[in-house]
């Protein structure tokens, strides 16, 4: 055997067991997602009649694939400013050296670590409307009380606070990272030049965050838009479907009403709005540069 | 110290306090008799204490039949993704064999394809391999680990040929070399994939919810989001069940904060 081809053995050899599971789990899927979309698929194992792009019209007719959708896209507008602003603000507080400072580095990030129903139990309790801390504090301030997750106006509020404590800590250390990455002849050189705090915040940290921005941003909205967990153990998509994501009400098509290649078809179209997002924003922050 | 110091330690210090009351007023949920979890106004201190809530949810739920499940797919998941993705990661950077770059941007490919757009399909395949509500159906799925690959990859270039070389030249075969040398060179990375890997599988969601059908295989997560239903209102067990489904993994973060700290940034740089 030749060099090379030995060569070419090892490494395939080498690759073979993530190929293996990747082109299984991975790949497949992918292929096998698109032949699902243009069927009527049974789970059965009968046949899965071809029905051409009638998945696909279907979708896009259903209004509740655009509400879905909507809310997927509103979801993401009210937990993506805080989250970045007050993920920067915490890590500027932070950076500096305080006592105690990575007590507060754990607090803040403690609650990444934890399971998304653990997350959902703990504040549903919070939200509880008869029995819950929110609310019984709110009495006793004299303030109006509400029905957190049962009332249309306050249940997608009340999802995003609850996404906004658990997963700011993200942000928070990724801020924190970016922020120890500067030089301190940046702030020096600054402080010669007259600046105050606020001119080198403005002029000198934050411009010089911009990679840790476009990152944050990027995963942010991506994650967002893919919002399943929170709103299906919290809410179920409800009340009255109006905190249901595009990714949940996939979901309920695809595995309570069985209706697995409408299912299949509207992941798709979600797949390519996630791409065009993606696009965009590579395009918007690689313009820039 | 500087006022603009004492005010940043005490926006610091309260937001912190902040960010701990809802996990604090669980565990004082958790420690108090049934009837006293619903007095009006809401108060953190109760006349009884017990742990009671805890012993009812450990001797008559399913919450250790779920930290079994959650224990033994998450450390299959985690060492096979370690194996996995380090012997790939090690090919790609050390190997020089042909068609090496598309293996590779194959592989990265994978890092933008979201899971959520795949599980309807993937269950379909599930389905047909006859894995579904199977400790397989859960683990093989959650495997391959894009990411995994190009952190080992990345920490694997950063390493001096040097180390290999002198193996090579002793006639060591390349298994040998990745066994005894690499590995144990890259025990950062190791450890970053690991612990990644291990929160990512238990806090894993979505997919278990989808292929566990059975009450007796759900893993935590999934089987939290069923206690609502069958505890109805008793709020104490609701919480104990709670704290219980993340000391697992509060501890891991206790002990490995430094481990995920650098996996969130490093791997996100």
């Amino acid at each position: 055997m030749s060099r090379q081809a030995r060569i070419d053995l090892h490494g395939y050899a080498f690759v073979l067991p993530f190929l293996i599971v990747y082109g299984l789990f991975t790949l497949w899927p992918i292929i096998a997602g698109l032949r699902m979309s243009f069927s009527n698929v049974s789970l059965l194992g009968g046949s899965s009649p071809f029905v051409g792009f009638q998945n696909y019209s279907q979708a896009l007719h259903d209004p509740a694939f655009w509400a879905a959708l909507w809310h997927s896209v509103e979801f993401t507008i009210i937990t993506t400013p805080p989250l970045v602003v007050l993920g920067l603000a915490l890590a500027l507080l932070a950076n500096r050296a305080l006592p105690g400072r990575s007590l507060f580095r754990m607090a803040i990030f403690a609650p990444f670590v934890l399971p998304v129903t653990v997350v959902t139990l703990v504040w549903g309790w919070l939200y509880e409307p008869s029995f819950g801390l929110i609310n019984g504090y709110l009495a006793q301030l004299h303030l109006p009380t509400f029905g957190w997750l049962t009332d249309t106006r306050t249940a997608m509020p009340a999802v995003a606070i609850t996404t906004i404590w658990w997963t700011l800590g993200f942000n928070f250390l990724l801020y924190l990272a970016g922020l120890q990455a500067i030089p301190r002849e940046y702030y020096e050189a600054s402080a010669v030049d007259g600046a105050n705090a606020w001119d080198q915040l403005w002029h000198v940290t934050i411009p010089l965050l911009k990679r840790t921005t476009v990152i944050v941003l990027i995963l942010q909205v991506l994650a967002s838009l893919k919002v399943f967990g929170q709103i299906y153990a919290m809410t179920g998509g409800g009340p009255d479907f109006s905190t249901r994501s595009e990714v949940e009400y996939v979901y309920e098509q695809g595995f309570t009403a069985y209706h697995l290649g409408y299912a299949a078809a509207m992941s798709y179209l979600f797949f390519i709005v996630l791409l065009a997002v993606s696009a965009f924003q590579f395009r918007l922050f690689a313009r820039r540069r | 110290m500087r006022p603009s110091a004492v005010i940043a330690f005490l926006v610091l210090f309260l937001v912190s306090l902040l960010w701990v009351v809802p996990l604090a007023w669980a565990v004082d949920t958790s420690l108090k008799p049934e009837g006293q979890t619903t007095s009006i106004p809401p108060s953190w201190t109760s006349p009884r204490w017990t742990i009671d809530a805890y012993l009812q949810v450990l001797s008559n739920g399913d919450l250790p039949r779920w930290f079994f499940n959650s224990a033994v797919t998450s450390a299959v998941i985690t060492v096979g993704t370690v194996v996995f993705a380090s012997l790939a990661g090690y090919a790609l950077s050390r190997i020089p064999f042909r068609g090496r770059a598309m293996v590779f941007w194959l592989i990265m490919a994978g890092i933008m394809i979201p899971v959520e757009a795949l599980v309807v399909p993937l269950f379909y395949e599930v389905n047909s391999l006859n894995l579904v509500n199977t400790y397989g159906g859960i683990i093989l799925p959650q495997l391959a680990s894009p990411i995994a690959v190009f952190i080992f990859k990345q920490y694997f270039d950063g390493i001096p040929r040097e180390y290999e070389e002198a193996a090579i030249l002793d006639g060591a075969s390349r298994f040998r070399v990745y066994w005894r040398i690499w590995m144990p060179l890259s025990m950062p990375a190791v450890a970053t994939v690991a612990i990644l890997a291990f929160i990512a599988s238990w806090n894993n969601f979505l997919w278990p919810l989808i292929v566990i059908t059975g009450s007796n295989m759900m893993t935590i997560p999934v089987g939290l989001a069923s206690v609502q239903s069958s505890y109805g209102i008793q709020y104490a067990q609701i919480m104990a069940s709670t704290i219980l489904a993340a000391l697992p993994m509060l501890v891991v973060f206790a002990f490995f904060q430094r481990q995920i700290v650098q996996g969130v940034t490093g791997g996100v740089k």
